[in-house]
């Protein structure tokens, strides 16, 4: 944090008479940051209510990529997939991708809400930078399980064999809402650095295909090149896929285990929100 | 009582000095108003004021926090409207207040009350429940006020507040000020390019001119300080910032100008 938000969380002996509740201490500091992290991403949510359009128009890509990929792929059985059907193998990695699609695009609300001012009242506010980076990150999170509603419903008309058990469901949930986090971050942050729309475009065209295919989202890694190997495991998207693959399904084929895919997301989303909490007040510059 | 000190406050972007050692005081529930050509610092000051961007070297004070180590303690002050139409269009205007009363830590029982009031205040109570991209451009305006001031500040900024209005808009907005700073004694810093509008609202304007204050007082005593018989405003302008422009001050830079061409769209 920068020096100059030290007095951040303390209140203003001047709101007092506004009957402003101010809290102090790190507790109640802890607490500000967890409900104006809720109240951004409230926001979000509530703009998706006024208009769920974006939901069915994002469920078409998904559609493509697995009732004409997966099926013609299933056919062709080229794929080493562990024992599973290649849809069922796949449909975990189109989840990832089509949350990644979502959440990678997230930038472009930054760098037009800097241009509406509506950046600039935040900023104003007395919200912590990191809350509303992360309350970013929880909403693309909110738009990521949507989009995982409608992956479910698509897999089910492909007869994937789902795993139904709740802690399953709670455990794709979580990893759903760590993948849309990181890459709306990483998202908010190339946003930052870029701050024109047309530049972002451009950035945010050239690394979602690698990031996609350069992971284990529609072919196991065991099957790259040695140097595509290197690179896909340092790609996030690879543990996402493979908590997915872990959890989603009913005989799940997880390489890495579903501890260390969360520890590396949970580690990333945590790099990422300190990162982007820096980097957001300087958009406005 | 003084409320906002400046001491000699300075931006500067690499060898470009936006802000050059600007002093001011403002007194409790005065409207000031800071004028200027583009690209004249206007912004910048706000921008530093508003604890949007660090001042390179000098200090603000508004009541007894500073901008450098008090950021945190000055954003719960302050109000702010940004000159561009910041509502949010995908929400209603009772959203956008509610979110800001969230985000202002207005406790519970009273976020209701001052919603409701704020909107009665600023005629807005039909319109509440309906999406901001259909308002008119002076109803946004109002509501962006709402919004500034439902956590009662002691001190509002607005940028550039009437641009792009009609008359009858602008006339509402500058109402509504009024009443803000009677009912309220809110301290207001507005920054203008309409003579008109300075000469009207502000007690006391401060003009800028490539990035330093050239002049600061009431706009009568400005106006008697020209050797001029009825002087207007727009002469003490144009004596403090010469009738020749330099290209700099020509008309602001690209993304000002996209950004206010855009505004002007939206408002229709």
């Amino acid at each position: 944090m920068i020096p100059q938000e030290r007095g951040e969380m303390r209140g203003a002996s001047g709101s007092e008479s506004s009957g402003i509740a101010v809290r102090t201490g790190a507790l109640s500091s802890a607490w500000a940051f967890l409900t104006k992290t809720a109240v951004i991403a409230e926001l979000e949510v509530r703009k998706l209510r006024h208009d769920p359009t974006e939901v069915l128009t994002r469920a078409v890509q998904p559609a493509l990529w697995l009732l004409i990929f997966g099926e013609v792929f299933t056919r062709a059985r080229a794929i080493p997939t562990g024992g599973i059907r290649y849809l069922d193998f796949m449909a975990p990695g189109i989840l990832a991708q089509s949350v990644l699609f979502i959440a990678i695009f997230y930038g472009i609300a930054i760098i037009w809400e800097r241009d509406l001012g509506i950046v600039h009242k935040f900023l104003a506010s007395p919200t912590p930078r990191p809350a509303i980076v992360l309350g970013k990150a929880v909403s693309a999170g909110i738009r990521g399980l949507m989009q995982a509603v409608v992956i479910y419903l698509l897999a089910l008309l492909v007869h994937v064999k789902l795993n139904w058990n709740p802690f399953a469901l709670l455990g794709v949930a979580l990893t759903v809402i760590l993948g849309a986090a990181l890459f709306s971050t990483l998202s908010l942050i190339i946003a930052c650095i870029v701050k024109t729309r047309e530049r972002f475009m451009g950035i945010g065209q050239v690394i979602t295909m690698p990031l996609f295919f350069a992971s284990n989202a529609i072919y196991p890694i065991a099957m790259m090149p040695d140097w595509l190997k290197v690179v896909s495991r340092a790609n996030p998207l690879t543990y996402e896929v493979d908590a997915l693959r872990s959890l989603m399904l009913q005989h799940g084929v997880g390489v890495y285990g579903c501890w260390f895919d969360f520890a590396v997301l949970i580690v990333s989303v945590v790099i990422l929100v300190s990162i982007g909490a820096k980097l957001y007040p300087r958009v406005v510059n | 009582m003084e409320i906002l000190r400046t001491e000699s406050l300075t931006r500067r972007f690499s060898a470009f000095t936006a802000v050059d050692g600007v002093t001011f005081t403002m007194i409790k529930g005065e409207v000031f108003g800071l004028l200027g050509p583009n690209g004249a610092g206007k912004s910048t000051t706000l921008k530093m004021l508003t604890t949007l961007l660090p001042p390179t070297s000098g200090n603000a004070y508004i009541q007894d926090f500073d901008l450098i180590h008090h950021a945190g303690d000055v954003r719960r002050l302050i109000g702010y409207v940004p000159q561009a139409l910041s509502a949010d269009g995908a929400l209603t205007g009772y959203e956008n207040l509610l979110i800001f009363a969230k985000l202002y830590d207005l406790p519970r029982k009273e976020r209701e009350t001052r919603i409701q009031r704020s909107l009665a205040f600023m005629g807005l109570e039909e319109a509440a429940g309906k999406l901001v991209r259909d308002y008119s451009g002076g109803m946004i305006r109002r509501l962006e006020i709402a919004q500034s001031v439902l956590h009662h500040p002691p001190v509002l900024f607005l940028d550039e507040p009437t641009v792009g209005l009609d008359p009858l808009a602008r006339n509402a907005v500058w109402d509504n000020l009024e009443q803000l700073q009677e009912e309220y004694d809110t301290t207001i810093l507005l920054t203008t390019h309409h003579m008109e509008e300075a000469d009207y609202l502000c007690d006391r304007i401060a003009i800028m001119h490539h990035a330093k204050l050239v002049a600061i007082g009431a706009p009568d005593k400005l106006k008697a300080s020209l050797d001029k018989q009825d002087a207007t405003l727009d002469d003490v302008f144009i004596h403090y910032t010469g009738d020749q422009m330099d290209e700099n001050e020509l008309g602001g830079n690209f993304r000002d100008t996209t950004r206010a061409r855009r505004n002007a769209r939206r408002i229709g």
